[in-house]
């Protein structure tokens, strides 16, 4: 029950782009097309479960066992931009085909303040490590969720006549906006 | 380029959030009133001096190859430092803006001036480059934060003028979102103005 609980809190109710605001930067960069935010759904929820249970581990084991948990914010940008390249690496030598479809998201994905944020969060709710797993997972699912609906919705806007200054980023903020009204109706579910 | 160019590209023509839509999520989380926009801007420029000072005066020793985690190493420090004096000072503010302190380190705006300006300019530029676009980011999320908390809580600087609620959207994520759009759209106005 705790867990359904914890997923359907990080997937709707405080969706991590639409209520929490982690993770904008890509989720207005790629959601011009449905395809190419499926890959960055993608990535991204590889990549936050894969440096929540890293970084989990690390804060557990190294930072607090030394009384060292100030550097945690240092600590964890590194691991998580290592993680990163070494996901990279391994996914080129044994899937060709996951490569290409993820590959390109990837770098972009170290200066993505959700993957950060989560690692954060776990930290700070004092999840244990499945909790932080489940978490992760959830929030990376609202992240792609929240993508893919601004995606859908982006396409249909290209046939739109837009005024000149609402064009691109304005409008996409301003949709996002109507989608955060919506989101909000979910508030009250999960206490 | 003298300096007081340096200084002035980051307040407007090249103001990191409302003409290059950089660092979006500090500009909507933290805006909820005027005064949590300005801490977030004052720590944001702070670190943004010091990581652009340290890394151009290490950009001759810094290897090319890692210098994309060499500076991420030099901001996350500065981010740090942040973390712990706000803590130790400011504990309201710091409770509210919570883990988007940290979260300056993921700033595209941060990294952005460090690779594209400070580890290619003296000191003394990098140092008015970063004081210029720190300020240029605090004036937005002033601006943004001021007038989501007049119009969405009937306040200015925590001071309330009218009685009861305001348009209370405004206060939450939608109206951060929406409040954004449209100032980045008045920008883009006054800009095909010119």
């Amino acid at each position: 029950m705790e867990y359904i609980l914890i997923i359907i809190s990080a997937l709707i109710v405080n969706n991590v782009v639409l209520a929490q605001f982690l993770g904008i930067c890509p989720f207005l960069g790629v959601s011009n097309k449905v395809n190419t935010a499926l890959g960055m759904a993608g990535a991204v929820t590889f990549v936050i479960v894969l440096a929540t249970m890293v970084t989990y581990l690390i804060q557990i084991y190294i930072l607090n066992k030394l009384g060292i948990a100030f550097m945690q914010t240092i600590t964890f940008i590194l691991v998580i931009a290592a993680l990163v390249q070494m996901v990279e690496i391994i996914l080129k030598k044994i899937s060709q085909p996951l490569y290409q479809a993820l590959g390109i998201f990837l770098p972009l994905i170290t200066t993505n303040c959700a993957v950060l944020g989560v690692a954060l969060l776990v930290i700070k709710k004092n999840y244990n490590l499945l909790e932080g797993v489940v978490f992760g997972a959830a929030t990376a699912l609202g992240f792609g969720l929240a993508l893919i609906i601004l995606a859908g919705i982006r396409e249909q806007l290209e046939l739109a006549d837009v005024p000149d200054g609402m064009k691109g980023v304005p409008i996409s903020l301003v949709t996002a906006g109507i989608l955060a009204l919506a989101f909000m109706g979910f508030t009250g579910i999960v206490k | 380029m003298n300096q007081l160019q340096n200084f002035t590209k980051g307040l407007l023509r090249e103001n990191p959030i409302l003409v290059l839509v950089l660092g979006t999520c500090p500009t909507l989380a933290t805006t909820s009133s005027s005064l949590n926009g300005l801490g977030m801007g004052i720590a944001t420029t702070f670190v943004l001096i010091g990581s652009n000072v340290v890394i151009s005066l290490l950009a001759g020793v810094i290897p090319d190859k890692v210098r994309i985690p060499a500076f991420i190493v030099v901001i996350a420090s500065f981010v740090t430092i942040v973390d712990l004096v706000m803590q130790a000072f400011v504990p309201d503010l710091y409770k509210t803006l919570g883990i988007f302190i940290p979260l300056i380190v993921v700033n595209c705006i941060v990294l952005g001036r460090a690779e594209a300006f400070a580890s290619k300019n003296s000191v003394l530029s990098s140092l008015v480059d970063g004081l210029g676009m720190g300020l240029g980011f605090t004036l937005a999320l002033g601006i943004l934060g001021a007038f989501r908390e007049i119009v969405g809580s009937g306040a200015i600087l925590g001071h309330k003028f009218i009685q009861g609620d305001g348009i209370l959207v405004f206060i939450l994520a939608p109206g951060a979102f929406m409040a954004l759009g449209y100032f980045i759209a008045l920008v883009n106005r006054i800009k095909k103005a010119k």
